[in-house]
Formats: C-alpha cells, structure tokens, sequence
C-alpha cells in the first residue's frame, strides 16, 4: 500500500458522490465533504481531481471552512498550477480582511503554493502585512519573505523585502523579531557570503532583549544567531555570556544546547583567571546533568555533545562520571554513548569505580555493547597507568568466563596492553595461549599471533602454536595471514634452529600459493631479507616498536573547535565537519558524506575509532571515521608515505626497497591499492616492519578488494563491449502481492528501451488479465504498448515478460530520480511497487559530443553544477574503463594523461535532451576514480555517477 | 525536467514532513510543509528498525543520502521527521515531542486508532503548529482556542447549530507577553494546586552499596484561578536542588536573587518546574533488597530468593511495591512462592513480575523458588537486573518543603494546596 496514493485507489463513485456534496447548497454538508477530502488526502489518496470543486468552496466566511480549503490547496496546487490561479483573487482579498487572523493565514498560504504564476501576485499582499498594524500578521509575513526566497531568490532581492527583514530585527515585539532572525538565517544559509546577518553591538543588543520575551522556539533561532558573532573584546564576551546563562534554566532542552553553544564559544575569548571563568565552568556542569534525566531520543543528542564537550573542557564534567553509568533498560545507542563518554572522563582519582562499572557490562545480555564494555577495560589500562594492573586482572577474569566474544575481545585489547607497557605483563601469555582454539574471529586471531611471534622466545611451544595456525593458511583472513607471516619470521629470528622448516613452509605459502599481492610482497621482502642480510632481518623484524599513545579516538583539535562551535546541530551528532552539511542537497559535499562509509560507520560503532589506536607514532591520531575519506584520496602518493615508518627503523626501509630490485617495482605501485584495508599491514611501506601485527585499523574488515587478483590480467584490456545489465530483482513479494511475486530489470537494446520482467505465481489460483500502468515519473517513461501476458499463470508457473518503453508519457520528479512506481493488476487485484532504473536507459546512441562543443559547453555550465564523486576499488585501466562505458551509451571523446594520470573526457545524452559532460581521472595503480559531473540539471548527478559505478564494476 | 529544477533547488529548512508509523511499521498519517516527499524515504528507518530489533533501540537520528530521519519512540509510536539540511536534532526531537503532548491532551491519549478517528483536526493542529519548519503554536492554551478538542456536547451543539471548531479570534495570548495565558478566565471556585513528585533514580550493586543515586523532581501544577494571578511560591530548603528548569513564566531574575518561584500562571495543568538532585547530595533510599538469583552448572534449573524490607522511610509506609525482573533467555519457567503479593511470569519476554503492595516492616515480603532451564541450554551468562516500583505519600524523599504561596494582583482568596509524592523512577538492584 506504501505507494498507493500515486494512483486513484478511490474507487469513481467515491470521488464523485464528494463531488457532489461540495457542489451542495448546504454550508454542513459542504464542509464534511471538504473534511473527508482532507482526510482522504492525509492517508495518501490521491484526490487531485476535485480540485476545482474545492477551490470553490473557498469564498466563504467560516474560518475553518477556508483553512480546509487552503491545506487542500496548499497539497495540490503544485500539480494543478493553472486551476490555482483561480485562487489568487481570493487570497488577495483575504490579505485585506479586517481579522488579522485571516490576514496572516492568507499570506501564509500563499507563501506555500510553490507556483510561479502565483508568486507574482503575492509580491503586493506581502509588502503591505510586513508593515501591518498587527504583529501578528508582521510574525507570519517574516516567514513567508523566506517561502518566497526559496520559490525566487531574484525576486525578493528585486523587491527589497531583504531590507524590511533587516528592519524587523528591531520590531518593537519579541515574537516578530525571533520569526525576522530565523527567515534571515535561513536565507543566509543560501548565500553564504552574503552581509544578511550583519551582526554589530546595537543588533545584538535587541537580540538579546528579545530572548527574554520571545518564545522557546524563537529563543533556539536567537541563540543560534548569536553564536556566529564575535565579540569585540572579553568584556563584551563576558556581557553577553550573563545575558544568556538564564536560558540553561529553560525546560526546553534546545534552547538549553543552543545556550550551551553559545557559552562555550564566548568562553574561549575570557582569561582563565577571571572569577567569571570560574563561575561559568561551574554553572555549565548541572544543565548538562539534567538532560540526561530527558527522553532517550534526547539524551542520545546530549551524548554526543557531551563528548564534544569533554573533549574541549574535560574539566566541566570531571565530577560527574556517575550520570553516565549506564542502566539495563536505556536504549543500547545511548548506554554506547555513555561508555564512550565514561572512557573520557576515566582518571586516576575514579578508575576504581569505573572499572567496577565495566566489569558489570560485560556480563550483560548485548553483544555490542559487552564487546564495547571489554575494550573499554583495555583503553583505561592505556589511558591511566596506576590502573593498568587491575585492568589486566579484570580481563583475565572475563577471559575466565570463557564467552566466546569476551574472550576474543579481552585478547585483541591485551595486546595494545603489551604495546603500552612490555615487559610487564607477559605473566598471562599462558593463559591466553590456553583459548587459543576458541578463536574464530580474524582479529582476534591476529591479535594473538602477533602476541605468539612478539614473544616466541618466552613461549615453549610457539613454533607448535603457529604451526597449527599454519594448516589452514589459505582459508584465513588477509589479516591473519599478514600477522602468520610476521610472526613466523620472528619465531625464526629468535629460535633459528628448530624453525627452518616451519619458515621456508610460510614463505612458499606466502608467495608462491597466494594470489594476494600485499601477502606477495610481505613474503618476497622477508624471504630476501632472509637470504641476503639476516642480521638487518634481525634489525628490521625485531626493532623495537614506538609506545602507542594514551588517548586514541580524540577528535582532531581543529575539527573539534569547529563543532564546538556548532553544538546542537546535525554536525555536531555525526561529530564530522558542519561544511559537509550546510550545502546540504547540493551534490557536491553532500556526496563526500555518504561516499566516506567508513564515517558512516562510526556513529553506529563508535569503537571503530578505538581499534585503529596502534599504529601511528604521534601522540595524537585524529578520529579514524573523519580523515578515513581523506586517506582515500592521498593515497595517489607513492606507497612509502602511507605509513609513518617507525622511528626505530628508518634506515631499513630503504634497504628493503632496493632489495625488491627493478621487476618488482611495479608491484610496489599497486601496493597501496587496498589500503583502505591494511594501512600498516604491508611491511614495504616500512611501518609494518617492526609492527605490524600491532596494526589492527578499524577499517580492517574492509574488503581487501577481490580485483587485485586480477593485477597481472589487467593490460590485456579487451574488455566485453555491450550494455550493463543489473540483474533482476525482486520487485513485488508475493507476499504483498497475494502471491504474485515480480522480479525484472532493463535492458537497452539499439535504442529501444524494454522492461523485462519474470511475474511468477506463487497463490493457489490461475492469474488472468494483466495490465500495468506508472505512475508519472521523471523523465517521462511510460509503457508503449499493452502488457503482454497471452496465456492465464497457473499455480507455480513462472512467465517471462518484456515491456518496451517510451519516453513521452507524463513527467513529474520523483525521489530518488531514477524512482519509478508501477501498477500491475490482475483478475485478483491492483498491485503497486516502485523500483529503480540504471539512468544508463536513457543514455541515447548519439550521445558522443563534438569535441569543440565539449569545450565550450564545459566552460559554458557553471561551476557550481560540478559534483565529484570517488569511484572506489574499480581496477580497470582507463581503456578498459572507457570500453565499457561505451557500451552504456557513455562516450569518451578525448583523453589526456598527465603525470600518470588519464583524464577521460565523456559526454552523454539523455532522452530528454539534457547533456552530461564528465571527467573522469584513472590514476595507473590507484583504485579510486575521481569523476567530475557537469550538467544544467545537476540533480541527475547522482544517478548518473551511480550508474558509472554499476557500470565499472560489473 | 524545468520543474524539477526548482524542487531540487529549494532547501527545505526544518522539519519538512512528518510521518506517523505504528508499531507493525504501517504508516498511517503523513503531513508534508513543504514539497510532498514520497513515502520510499521511511524504508531507511524501517531499515534500521529491522536491525534494532527493539523498538527503543531504532536510533533517533538517520542519515540517508538524501535526508536525515529525526525520530522519537511514544506510546507504541514512531514519530518520523524528514529534514533536509542542517538543523538542530534537538529542536526536532522536542517538536516530536510536543506533538505527541498535544495530541495526548486533545483525545486523552496517543493511539493509533485516536489519531485516525481524528484524522482532520490532528491534520488542522499539525499546520497551526508549524509554518515552512518554524513552529507557530505549540502551547496548548493557544492551541485550544484556535482548534477546539472534540467533546460530546461540543458536536452535539455543532451539528445543531453549524458552528464551527476553529475559533475565528486572534487567540489572546499569542502575541501578549504572557503568552501561555488566555485573557478573561473566570471561575467561581478558584483554586491552585501544586503536586510535588519525586522520582528515585538509582542504581544499587549486588552487595547492596549505592553506585549511583539521584532525584528527578517536578512540581506540577493545577491553576483555577479568575483574572490575572501573580502567584509565588517560596520553599523551606531550595538550597538541596542542583539544577532547575522552568516553565517560560516563571521570573528568572526572582529566581536568582531571592529562591523565590514568582510567575502569572498558565490556566488548567502545567509542569511550573523541573529539579534535579544530584548524586553528590545524599539522597536517600527508602528499601533495601536482599537478594540470591542463580543458577546451577548441572541440571537445568537455578533459585531465586528476594526479601525487600524499609531503609529510610520517613517515617511513612512504602506503598505499591513491585519487582520487575527481566529474566536471561534460557529460563523457560518459575515455580515460586511469595510471602505476600503476587508474581508472574510471561514466557514470552521473559519478564517476572511480583507485585507486592504495602510494605509492612514486621512481615517483610520474600519471594523464593525454583527456576527451569530450557533443557540443553549452557548457563546463563548475564545476571538479571531487579527493577523497584515503589510509592512514598505525602513526603518528597529529597525533603523539599514549600513553606509559602502567596497571591497577588487579584482580590478574590483562591483554595490552595501542596501534594507531595515520592516514586520510584529508574530504580535499579543488580544482582
């Protein structure tokens, strides 16, 4: 049902009794009808076509009569812009009504009618209630100058409603000030640069008279308008910061977050010694207390600003660390926050009790949140020393419980414990060994093989515990491998004698059984090392490894001074920078958000950050979520600077370089290939060389792409020419459908565009009388001929259909663009689904563009209709590549190299005429495409880059 | 494709639509302030909701690529708010809230079926609430005077004489700087009511030691009163509370020079303060819990023992007594035996419940037995947590006194009472 109200479910009578009842002389019946209209309309039917009859019901003098009327209006108007015109008398006429009710409902509905033609009408009515006698309607034209804004920019400008806005910040009434500063806000949103807001002593001083009087919500607008501004001095700083503290008293915890926000900031401008400092610290703490007494859905936001807040100014909350103890029955995305925050605030004077709290959390019943809870344990051993051998002992009782995940757990952070403080704790290694067959995930595994190989001279049996390790080495993670490898060489290092046989074993498995490059070059480097100079083997694999540092998930100081500065908004909850947002729909930045997944992943399991802790020297890591887009994109440096090289080693690193000699120089290109999955994990990067198996980043898991097994198969291009086709999937579950299960995809074949379909009767009936019809999408698409199922589907009884399409029916934007809802009936039925099409579709053979007219025509578009997008892990070369987009219509018309880099330059058509131009940048070795998109509707940007992904990897 | 221009070029600001969806996951009622967004955008959070298996464990904040899904989780409802850009979560989430509130008030309660019998004026509040994202009204008091909320005689007297639910007058407060109160409110008996309620948030170890401790209180308020009141109210002790939050028309400024609560009061019911506290107070609790729940390596059974006796009381007796105990997966049954009250045990979440009534200090209520294991199954690893429901009368546990109401700016002499109650809020006994 979930599309219904694209189609008239209504049944034809319905629709016209309704009809005739608001056509009814009767003022009652007209306005139960109107009613129903509504109610009909709120549970998504469509009942568009009683447009002009309720249009006409809206002269009349009963106020609730006319406000039905305008939600109508409001709703439809948009697909009926001709018919909405015949409303606008009205509406004018309402604006000069003597009740200023009716005054603001009028203008105010009027600003909600998205049609141009009506715009122009409004321009009049608007001007005269930003000046009306009544506040109330001043309030509701202030919002409205903000519709309008969003409808016609140039016109607002035009009609210097920008100015009376301006001038409304110093209306004599609270309310009318608070809606003028949001209206301003939000345009200023869309023009970043613009001087709207300007911000100087005198405004904010009414600013700040107004926050006392206006209401909750206009207090949040205020208060966020105020954090932008800066204050001349301290003693301004300070002024303001006492205006404002009244509202962390406020019940509405908004406007507590705002306030909070703008103290934090202001703050920074005050001397430390000042008693105001002081006072402020302190009157900071209880607020945030008390917002943890709040909603869920509301301590969950408080949590993720607390941290922020911790962060910067740990000495706010140091007291308060029991408001974060965690309850068995808060939801488990707040009990993550507050184990995150708990760490934070972990210090000598209350490890004792924190650490109580942690072991109770380990026995709970999430798996989530007890794995959280254990390598929680192992990061306050990190962080506060005195408590380090009590953490050990917690986690060698939880190993103790002999849960399965406890145990892999406490393992994986014991082995950070040892690069914290070596040579203290190795007592345990026995009885780490003793679970070693209870290890099944690769992080744990690796985790206990690097503690094997790191202190193989102190473990009597070491040789037999990797050995048995060894026989299952090709159906091990990457991870594992990489870490069996290492430990084995080690093993042989200290212990040459017994060993020989068990390392030459690794090294042939290593290099010679494995298709995996990075394991490749691992092997090849140590094997050589081995032969040639086995006591710089000896410096190289046994250096000694850098401490790894206390705090590890801290968020990269100048990032957290920007959030600071944006508490309490989206920003500040994905804890990633507010730039990403306030372009919000617009291509470009917003597609950075979702295109890094490794941030994406970071809000649901925080930990990630955690597990990246060891690898890097410096004493602070920035948040491993934020910079891993980042990452991604410097990675087209040599391999050599992925990897901080550890300062114990720096000579050996070059050493090993030449060792590869020339031939295999060009493996050593492709090895920072996946290096989304392994940053220390290939000691040809040098940092792996002493240690790697400490490297456990969080990202890992990440899939050590599949392609590289491909590296030696890759100049033999000839690549399969002819459209991508996505496979079929499920559309319609029978289960929806009263057994009727369809699965389909598209096809473009020489220019004809075809819906192919399976329908497959899963009911106990035959199925008869098939028909299908869409609904109006966005380019137009529309069956071009009836559906042709010739024979009725028996019980069981799977039929292939192919429908072609055509591309003149009706258009409406739909979203996401490419979205496409379709109705099917049958003699049981109508049924309703939408699915997606590759845009591919409507890419038309003659899409290849004069190369001139490419130039001109990308000169031509503006810049701001350019998005970029990453392609990752694709391992074609740009040949390839170029081949098979060809055969989606997508044409590459010229190609550039330039320091290693070609640049494809390709045009496409689609059906409608629109062009897109793109450039897409194939860096030899690099998996990661950059594409740039123009075109004059950039909302098609982001199917189009969607599909080159499909199309690239499939 | 020139109309799609202009949609994907307007930035919708705030909340753009709003989706209600039931338990099942049925969306039964969306309202959209801007363009319509299809209903396609809820599958990410039914998404999320497949994953969090529980319903209060769906996060409240989702990313899709194109919109964030700001939600809260009400009496068996999803309130779903799409929004398009950057804009403050919490500004959203406690809009959720307030309408949820509001519709509670209209109809008596946030259902399903309510909502649906309503469909029209929950449809006429959600425009009165919000304008392009800002909100307009959400104070009840003006609220009603714009849309009244059904009653029986209200329709009765509509249908007779075709007037209408929506007042056609400016609501008086909505501009005034009193805006939470309607002008010309008379009563012939005039009264104010306060009730002190206190809430024990706390969380107890298995050996009985105090890990954590705090109080949630909230004074709220029933106001009859003709004219235009100015009431203040005064208390013996307002040092204990740590943090406080007010009612808009609470006097700021009153507040922090004299303790004193000074304000013109909202007509009918309204919370005038939230307090709070702290763990570094010493706050007290009222019972003990002695408890033994285990369960054995062999056989597949395990024993519960709980005794609750009084700790500090006041001097009052503890009322409503009960003991909630989520149970590990394995236990498949109780077979117990209580001293006083009664218990219950639902098979399928897991859930025993003992409901005790009064506490009375000379017969302490125990509750012991035996508990079957689903046969096979390992031991359980995790310790159920006890929850106490409990209810002092007449004292607020924190000892905070109201020692004077007072009345000016009307002559009239209103009735005037204090309540105070004590319960038990997020109590926890680990075991």
């Amino acid at each position: 049902m979930t599309d219904s109200k694209y189609f008239t479910t209504t049944k034809k009578g319905e629709i016209f009794e309704l009809k005739a009842e608001l056509n009814s002389d009767k003022k009652e019946k007209k306005k139960e009808a109107v009613k129903k209209v509504i109610a009909s309309m709120t549970v998504g039917k469509d009942v568009s076509a009683l447009f002009p009859d309720v249009v006409n019901c809206m002269q009349t003098d009963n106020l609730e009569l006319k406000k039905l009327v305008y939600l109508y209006l409001m709703n439809y108007a948009k697909s009926q812009p001709d018919m909405a015109i015949m409303a606008v008398n009205t509406f004018v006429k309402d604006c000069e009504d003597l009740n200023p009710l009716i005054r603001a409902l009028a203008v105010r509905t009027m600003g909600c009618i998205r049609v141009d033609k009506i715009t122009e009408y409004l321009c009049e009515p608007l001007r005269k209630c930003l000046k009306d006698e009544d506040p109330y309607v001043r309030k509701t034209a202030a919002v409205c100058v903000a519709k309008l804004h969003d409808i016609n920019a140039q016109l607002v400008e035009d009609q210097g409603f920008l100015d009376t806005l301006k001038d409304l910040i110093s209306d004599s009434n609270p309310m009318v000030v608070a809606n003028a500063v949001a209206a301003l806000s939000e345009i200023a949103e869309s023009h970043p640069n613009s001087n709207l807001l300007d911000l100087n002593p005198q405004t904010i001083n009414k600013l700040l008279t107004a926050l006392n009087e206006c209401t909750e919500w206009g207090q949040i607008f205020i208060l966020d308008c105020l954090a932008n501004y800066s204050p001349r001095d301290d003693r301004e700083s300070q002024s303001i910061c006492e205006r404002v503290t009244p509202r962390l008293s406020h019940a509405n915890s908004a406007v507590v977050l705002s306030a909070v926000k703008v103290l934090m900031k202001f703050m920074e401008m005050l001397p430390k010694d000042l008693d105001y400092y002081g006072t402020l610290l302190k009157k900071l703490a209880p607020p945030l207390v008390t917002l943890l007494s709040a909603e869920p859905e509301l301590q969950y936001v408080a949590l993720r600003n607390i941290n922020l807040i911790v962060q910067r100014r740990p000495e706010i909350l140091k007291h308060e660390m029991k408001v974060f103890f965690v309850k068995y029955n808060d939801p488990i995305y707040v009990k993550l926050e507050k184990l995150d925050i708990m760490i934070r605030l972990a210090s000598q004077a209350n490890i004792a009790q924190v650490l109580a709290e942690l072991k109770e959390y380990a026995t709970e019943v999430d798996v989530d949140f007890v794995r959280k809870a254990v390598r929680a344990i192992g990061r306050c051993a990190i962080k506060v020393e005195q408590s380090a051998e009590r953490c050990v002992s917690t986690l060698l009782d939880l190993i103790q419980t002999k849960v399965n995940y406890v145990v892999q757990e406490a393992i994986v952070v014991i082995k950070d414990i040892f690069r914290k403080y070596p040579n203290k704790y190795e007592s345990v290694i026995a009885t780490l060994c003793e679970h070693l067959e209870s290890l099944d995930e690769p992080e744990a595994r690796a985790a206990m093989i690097w503690i094997v190989g790191e202190y193989a001279e102190r473990i009597d049996n070491a040789d037999e515990l990797l050995e048995s390790f060894l026989e299952g080495f090709h159906d091990e993670s990457t991870q594992v491998q990489l870490q069996l490898l290492t430990a084995i060489v080690k093993l042989f290092l200290k212990k040459p004698t017994e060993t020989q046989e068990l390392v030459q074993q690794v090294l042939s498995l290593a290099t010679q059984d494995s298709d995996n490059p990075d394991l490749r070059d691992r092997g090849y480097i140590y094997w050589r090392l081995l032969s040639t100079d086995p006591v710089a083997a000896k410096e190289v694999v046994l250096a000694e490894k850098p401490l790894i540092s206390e705090e590890t998930d801290l968020i990269e100081p100048t990032l957290l001074e920007e959030l600071i500065c944006h508490i309490g908004t989206l920003a500040s909850v994905y804890h990633k920078p507010p730039s990403a947002f306030v372009e919000g729909s617009r291509g470009v930045q917003h597609k950075r958000l979702t295109s890094s997944a490794g941030s994406g992943e970071s809000v649901e399991s925080p930990d990630t950050g955690s597990a990246a802790v060891s690898e890097a020297p410096p004493a602070v890591i920035p948040s491993q979520g934020d910079l891993l887009g980042d990452l991604l994109n410097l990675d087209l440096t040599p391999p050599t600077s992925t990897g901080p090289p550890p300062a114990a080693a720096p000579g050996m690193q070059l050493g090993a370089m030449d060792l590869l000699g020339g031939g295999l120089d060009s493996l050593m290109g492709d090895e920072s290939e996946p290096l989304g999955g392994d940053i220390g994990g290939s000691p040809a990067m040098g940092a792996g060389f002493g240690a790697p198996p400490a490297a456990m980043p969080a990202s890992f898991n990440a899939p050590i792409s599949g392609g590289l097994d491909d590296l030696f198969d890759l100049g033999g291009g000839g690549m399969t020419m002819g459209t991508y086709i996505p496979p079929k999937t499920v559309w319609l579950p029978a289960m929806k459908a009263k057994g009727l299960e369809i699965s389909g995809t598209f096809v473009r074949r020489s220019g004809v565009i075809q819906m192919e379909m399976t329908l497959n009767n899963k009911a106990m009936s035959v199925m008869s009388d098939f028909a299908i019809q869409f609904n109006r999408n966005s380019f137009g698409l529309a069956p071009a001929g009836p559906l042709q199922i010739l024979t009725p589907i028996s019980p069981n009884q799977s039929i292939e259909a192919a429908l072609p399409l055509s591309t003149v029916g009706p258009v409406m934007k739909m979203e996401p663009l490419n979205n496409l809802q379709v109705a099917v009936k049958n003699n049981i039925d109508v049924f309703y689904f939408s699915c997606q099409y590759p845009i591919s579709m409507l890419f038309l053979e003659d899409g290849k563009m004069e190369r001139q007219v490419f130039l001109a025509t990308w000169k031509d578009i503006p810049n701001e209709n350019e998005s970029q997008f990453q392609i990752k892990d694709c391992h074609l070369n740009s040949d390839a590549a170029s081949n098979k987009l060809q055969g989606s219509n997508i044409f590459t018309i010229a190609k550039r190299t330039v320091e290693g880099q070609d640049m494809l330059y390709q045009s496409m058509k689609l059906t409608n005429g629109i062009w897109v131009l793109a450039e897409l940048r194939v860096q030899a070795g690099n998996p990661n495409y950059t594409i740039s998109l123009k075109c004059r509707a950039p909302e098609v940007s982001q199917c189009v880059f969607q599909n080159y992904e499909t199309v690239l990897k499939n | 494709m020139d109309s799609c221009h202009t949609e994907n070029n307007s930035r919708a600001e705030m909340i753009h639509s709003l989706f209600l969806i039931n338990h099942a996951g049925d969306i039964f009622l969306e309202k959209h302030w801007k363009s319509v967004i299809s209903r396609s955008v809820c599958d990410y959070f039914f998404e999320a909701k497949e994953k969090a298996v529980e319903p209060e464990n769906v996060p409240p904040v989702l990313q899709t690529p194109h919109h964030y899904l700001i939600s809260i989780y009400r009496d068996k409802l999803f309130f779903l708010s799409v929004v398009q850009t950057e804009v403050p979560p919490l500004f959203v989430i406690e809009f959720l809230h307030r309408v949820a509130d509001t519709i509670q008030d209209y109809f008596g309660e946030c259902s399903e079926s309510l909502i649906n019998d309503n469909v029209v004026t929950v449809y006429e509040l959600l425009e009165e609430m919000l304008d392009n994202g800002f909100p307009l009204a959400t104070e009840s008091n003006v609220l009603k005077e714009m849309i009244r909320p059904p009653t029986i005689l209200r329709s009765v007297v509509n249908t007779l004489t075709g007037s209408s639910n929506v007042g056609d007058k400016l609501p008086s407060g909505q501009l005034s700087s009193i805006p939470w109160r309607r002008a010309g409110v008379k009563y012939t008996n005039n009264e104010a009511y306060f009730d002190v309620i206190e809430e024990i948030d706390a969380i107890v170890d298995k050996s009985g030691t105090t890990v954590f401790a705090e109080i949630q209180g909230v004074i709220e308020a029933s106001v009859r009163l003709t004219g235009m009141p100015d009431l203040s109210m005064t208390f013996m002790n307002p040092s204990l509370l740590d943090d406080v939050s007010f009612h808009p028309c609470v006097r700021f400024k009153r507040w922090e020079s004299e303790r004193a609560l000074s304000f013109i009061p909202p007509d009918g019911n309204f919370t005038l303060m939230n307090y709070h506290v702290s763990s570094q107070n010493l706050v007290t609790i009222p019972v003990y819990v002695k408890q033994n729940i285990c369960f054995f390596e062999t056989g597949p059974c395990g024993r519960l023992d709980i005794t609750i006796g009084p700790k500090q009381t006041m001097g009052k007796t503890v009322e409503a007594l009960m003991v909630t105990i989520h149970m590990p997966k394995a236990v498949l049954s109780a077979n117990l035996t209580a001293t006083q009250g009664n218990y219950s045990y639902d098979l399928a979440t897991k859930v025993l419940v003992w409901d005790i009534g009064k506490l009375n200090p000379q017969k302490l209520p125990n509750l012991r037995g035996s508990l079957s294991l689903q046969s096979g199954a390992p031991k359980p690893e995790d310790n159920p947590s006890l929850n106490i429901d409990l209810k002092i009368q007449q004292v607020a546990i924190s000892g905070l006194k109201v020692s004077r109401l007072e009345m000016n700016g009307e002559k009239y002499k209103p009735f005037k009472g204090v309540k105070y109650l004590t319960k038990a809020g997020n109590f926890q006994v680990r075991t």
